[in-house]
């Protein structure tokens, strides 16, 4: 019985190994933490391979050893009580000093990567405030002016600073393969003339790719649909991204002969050849994207929460729709972003997401205490909403 | 209400006392052994239902983007499965073995304050129902056990779910409270003549570690759960961000709480299965001073690492520096004590029934919890693990792996003693591989969801992420684990009218509860022993004398102290003052503490003894 206990054992240990290393080989995880793209993810990654191995010959030593001892010691037929040991001092100091000595080990790198993963910031990081909020994340580049929200591009090869804060309850802000996570805590009201605090994150990337995350804290209902997007992509491109951002996409705005918003920020540029290129483009839009323009701004209230830059839309409730078009998907990494899927988000978000805070088409959402009522919008108009969104890319 | 009956002169009275059966009987009891049976049973309940929780999470996370259960019901779900196991289940259910086998280790005809005792256990069955009520209004706790403020806030949960919870634990923390006031008392006091501290088995040393963590760790989360219930009730600013409040405070005082805790859980079982190595190895426990040492400096060190739970807040490197090497000496006590159950077993004639397998599966299991455990305690490697499915593993191998199976270890062990009949070895042996198989295959996976990027109190993720078949693994491995747990029940069931009738040591042990009638007399021992070893049942002389005072039919029966009702309805009052809170009127409270009052003043003026 015994030979057979250990041998399941030792069977099953196998088993689960192989099938965890084939597939850990095979599978692509996209948020593996042992597979760290940036200086900070390594530290972390680094310890845990060596962690990982003094482990393993701990368990390897205590296994054997229970093995070899529930195998050797087992009762035989007829044995005399065995001898009554009651204790051995040598051997108690030695297992307390082999521990101790491993310890001491693994105590020392770990103190090191501690204040390596919190060293203060570079002085010429890019610094991006990111804010949690019940269930969606909001990016803010304070030295570009540039606001968006859950798909954050970030240049590979720069020191890269995110300072986080919460604007509701405590979210933690995981990327795995970025490094490790970091609480977002609401920011904790402090006399006058005193810093507040919050926590920063400091990494350079070294490759370009989409590197996915989520909320790793729990904060209520929707907690698990709270995705992170970093896309980490050259500086050109990255400079490109933001130059974007500034330049309001062709169809944000109506072309001015048909009446577009007095109040709205241009690039500068000759002001004919711009009246030139708003009539080919009244001439080549959509009409349903120019309708989805009208609802946007004239039929309902989403510019009390969204902003739009370089339109009349200024809401800093809601997620930044800027360039909305441009992004991989909606709703907090939840849905590929796609008119059909962008219309679905804007009659029925409790459908996709429970416990989001934005009105749908039949009801409406209580955010920090206001009530703001159901948006009554019909699927003519959620179509024509969903292709102008989708439309500035 | 000292009713201190185990001093050496115990009182006699004339005419044979028959022991009562009827419910009444069991309602209105103090004695330590129907409370110990009734703390079991009640949290063997409790088990169930936090199987049962647990479950409906396993199939919610079966498939990717799944909407088997709703966000809520889900959030609702793993909410009360981690209440539950912690409070209704793994401390109740060691408390059951407190109750019933410290006693008789110790050699008292009760606990130190009997009626005390009753009263924890009504106020424990009485709060276990109240928080588990919520769900009849639709609003059971859904802030997870570690409730973190500031998302506990009137603000954000503006439901009576998080009022259920703080309400619920409160009760429960008196419970605790005053089990390890009783406990302290009864093993400081009550040992039989000889049996001195460092005489005592292990378990009731288990026990008295035990019982100082719990009059100090529950006060703590006492006071967390007071000040956010006057947050919530009065409009207090405790956890209050705009203004001026922390939320970082609740989890510092809730691991403050939450550490010793752990050890609250583990060191019973620790203590359980360093009896049962020795009894089966036919070995006294090897460095029996150290192992105790060990248990005593893993409470105290146990109070000086709880911001190992907070790594990723955000304290600065000094005090994550501070917690890397507090946690990381705590492995070395514990590995002490694995060295040491190895070395018990070492050169002995070990014997595998069902409590030993469960025993040496502790050992065995344990420790790779305890590993996981030295892997997330470096703050750099914590950073990705931290609320992470590989958290989800490393606990799950240390309390069902190290607590609940050491837990079953004493149930087999010593259910005979109970009610004189063994339970089956064929169903404990198919219990012990069921068990073990669906234990690891339930939470060994889970470590590879982790590092694979699965955050834990997730109510579903997306299939891109190729956590599937990691979940999957999981979920077959629970439903072995939840039939095993059925074989569990049905083994009781049976043993206890059909299990096979042994004499009072069946398992040739050395320790005192071995050597009275099982089930014992209600008076345990008819005078009180003398011992004057660790084992006095191992040494043949002793052995003689011991039992001819142990198993002497006494003429006169000692008086024990007489049933009273008095506990159960105080500890209704006390569930009833902190249930009114929640009405919202100032006033009705007071009513539910005049009841209270009432108890207490009847409970009083009724004598101990009939």
């Amino acid at each position: 019985m015994k030979n057979g206990k250990l041998l399941r054992w030792m069977k099953r240990a196998g088993v689960l190994l192989t099938v965890a290393m084939l597939s850990a080989c095979g599978e692509e995880y996209l948020q593996s933490t042992i597979d760290p793209v940036t200086d900070f993810g390594e530290v972390s990654h680094n310890l845990y391979v060596q962690v990982f191995w003094w482990t393993m010959i701990i368990l390897a030593v205590v296994w054997a050893l229970m093995a070899y001892i529930l195998i050797r010691f087992r009762e035989k037929p007829g044995q005399d009580r065995p001898k009554q040991i009651h204790g051995h001092m040598g051997l108690e100091i030695a297992w307390t000093i082999a521990p101790a000595i491993i310890v001491v080990a693994i105590v020392i790198p770990t103190i090191q990567g501690v204040f390596e993963t919190q060293r203060p910031p570079d002085e010429d990081a890019l610094v991006v405030e990111v804010t949690g909020k019940r269930y969606w994340w909001n990016f803010h580049f304070p030295e570009q002016g540039v606001t968006t929200a859950n798909e954050l591009h970030l240049p590979v090869g720069r020191p890269i600073s995110l300072r986080l804060e919460s604007g509701d309850v405590i979210h933690s802000f995981w990327v795995p393969q970025l490094g490790g996570k970091r609480d977002v805590n609401p920011v904790v009201a402090v006399p006058e003339g005193e810093e507040p605090k919050r926590n920063w994150m400091h990494f350079t990337i070294k490759e370009e790719g989409v590197f996915w995350g989520q909320c790793a804290e729990f904060c209520g209902e929707a907690h698990s649909l709270m995705g992170i997007r970093v896309v980490a992509e050259s500086e050109e491109e990255f400079q490109a991204w933001l130059t974007d951002w500034h330049t309001p996409a062709p169809t944000a705005n109506a072309p001015e002969p048909v009446g577009g918003q007095a109040d709205t920020e241009r690039p500068a540029g000759e002001p004919g050849a711009e009246a030139q290129t708003a009539v080919n483009q009244a001439v080549a839009e959509d009409p349903l994207v120019a309708r989805g323009r009208e609802v946007f701004f004239r039929e309902t209230t989403c510019v009390l929460c969204h902003a739009i830059q370089g339109t009349a839309a200024p809401g800093i409730i809601g997620p930044n729709l800027t360039r909305m078009g441009s992004r991989s998907t909606i709703a907090a990494g939840m849905l590929e972003n796609t008119p059909e899927n962008l219309a679905l988000w804007i009659k029925d978000p409790l459908s996709v997401k429970p416990g989001s805070e934005m009105p749908g088409a039949q009801y409406g959402a209580a955010i920090a205490g206001v009530q703001y009522p159901a948006t009554n919008l019909n699927d003519e108009q959620i179509q024509a909403l969903a292709a102008y969104l989708s439309s500035m890319r | 209400m000292s009713t201190t009956v185990a001093t050496e002169t115990a009182q006699t009275h004339a005419g044979a006392h028959t022991e009562d059966t009827g419910l009444w009987s069991w309602v209105t009891t103090v004695d330590h052994k129907r409370i110990g049976i009734m703390y079991f049973l009640t949290s063997f309940f409790f088990f169930f239902v936090g199987g049962l929780e647990a479950m409906l999470i396993r199939i919610q996370l079966m498939r990717p983007e799944n909407a088997f259960i709703s966000a809520e019901t889900y959030n609702q779900m793993f909410t009360m499965h981690g209440t539950t196991m912690v409070f209704l289940v793994a401390m109740p259910m060691a408390v059951a073995f407190f109750n019933y086998i410290v006693p008789l280790q110790i050699g008292a005809r009760d606990v130190a304050f009997p009626r005390l005792n009753a009263l924890s256990y009504w106020i424990f069955l009485f709060g276990g129902l109240f928080i588990n009520s919520s769900f009849l209004f639709g609003a059971a706790p859904n802030t997870s056990w570690v409730g973190y403020a500031n998302l506990t806030s009137l603000q954000f949960e503006p439901g009576r779910n998080v009022e259920f919870w703080i309400i619920g634990l409160s009760i429960l923390g008196i419970s605790s409270i005053l089990g390890g006031v009783n406990f302290i008392t009864t093993i400081i006091n009550l040992r039989a003549p000889g049996m001195k501290l460092m005489r005592m088995p292990l378990f009731s040393w288990m026990t008295l570690v035990t019982s100082f963590l719990l009059i100090t760790a529950i006060p703590v989360i006492a006071v967390a759960l007071i000040l956010l219930a006057f947050d919530r009730f009065f409009g207090a600013n405790f956890y209050e961000v705009t203004a001026g409040g922390d939320p970082i405070l609740w989890q510092h005082l809730f691991w403050l709480f939450g550490h010793p805790e752990v050890y609250i859980l583990i060191l019973p079982s620790f203590g359980i299965i360093s009896d049962v190595i020795p009894t089966f190895s036919k070995k006294p426990l090897f460095g029996y001073p150290v192992v105790v040492y060990a248990g005593i400096l893993i409470g105290f060190i146990g109070w000086g690492v709880w911001s190992h739970h907070m790594f990723t807040v955000g304290l600065g490197p000094i005090a994550d520096s501070f917690f890397v090497a507090s946690t990381m000496i705590i492995a070395i006590p514990t590995g002490i004590k694995i060295f040491n159950w190895l070395a018990t077993m070492w050169g002995g004639a070990i014997r595998f029934p069902t409590p030993m397998l469960f025993a040496v599966g502790v050992v065995a299991v344990f420790t790779v919890g305890g590993l996981s455990g030295i892997m997330h305690a470096s703050a750099p490697i914590d950073l990705q693990q931290h609320d992470s499915y590989f958290v989800v593993a490393h606990f799950h191998y240390v309390l069902v792996g190290g607590a609940l199976m050491g837990l079953f270890s004493g149930l087999y062990y010593w259910f005979p003693k109970v009610t004189g009949r063994l339970m089956s070895e064929t169903l404990g042996k198919w219990h012990f591989w069921t068990t073990m198989i669906g234990f690891n295959l339930t939470f060994f996976p889970m470590h590879f969801a982790g590092l694979f990027g699965m955050p834990r109190r997730t109510w579903t993720y997306q299939a891109e992420l190729n956590l599937e078949t990691w979940n999957q693994l999981s979920t077959v491995g629970a439903f072995i684990f939840g039939f095993s747990s059925l074989l569990l029940f049905w083994n009781l069931f049976r043993s206890l009218k059909k299990g096979e009738a042994v004499d009072p040591n069946p398992w040739k042990s050395g320790t005192l509860e071995w050597s009275i009638p099982s089930p014992p007399h209600h008076y345990n021992f008819p005078v009180l022993p003398e011992v004057r070893s660790r084992e006095p049942l191992w040494d043949d002389a002793e052995r003689a004398e011991v039992e001819a005072q142990t198993l002497m039919e006494p003429e006169q029966e000692p008086v024990m102290p007489s049933p009273s009702f008095w506990p159960m309805v105080v500890a209704f009052g006390i569930t009833l003052t902190w249930a009114l809170i929640m009405t919202g009127i100032w006033w009705a409270p007071l009513a539910g503490l005049a009841f209270t009052a009432y108890g207490i003043f009847s409970w009083a003026f009724q004598p101990a003894f009939r």
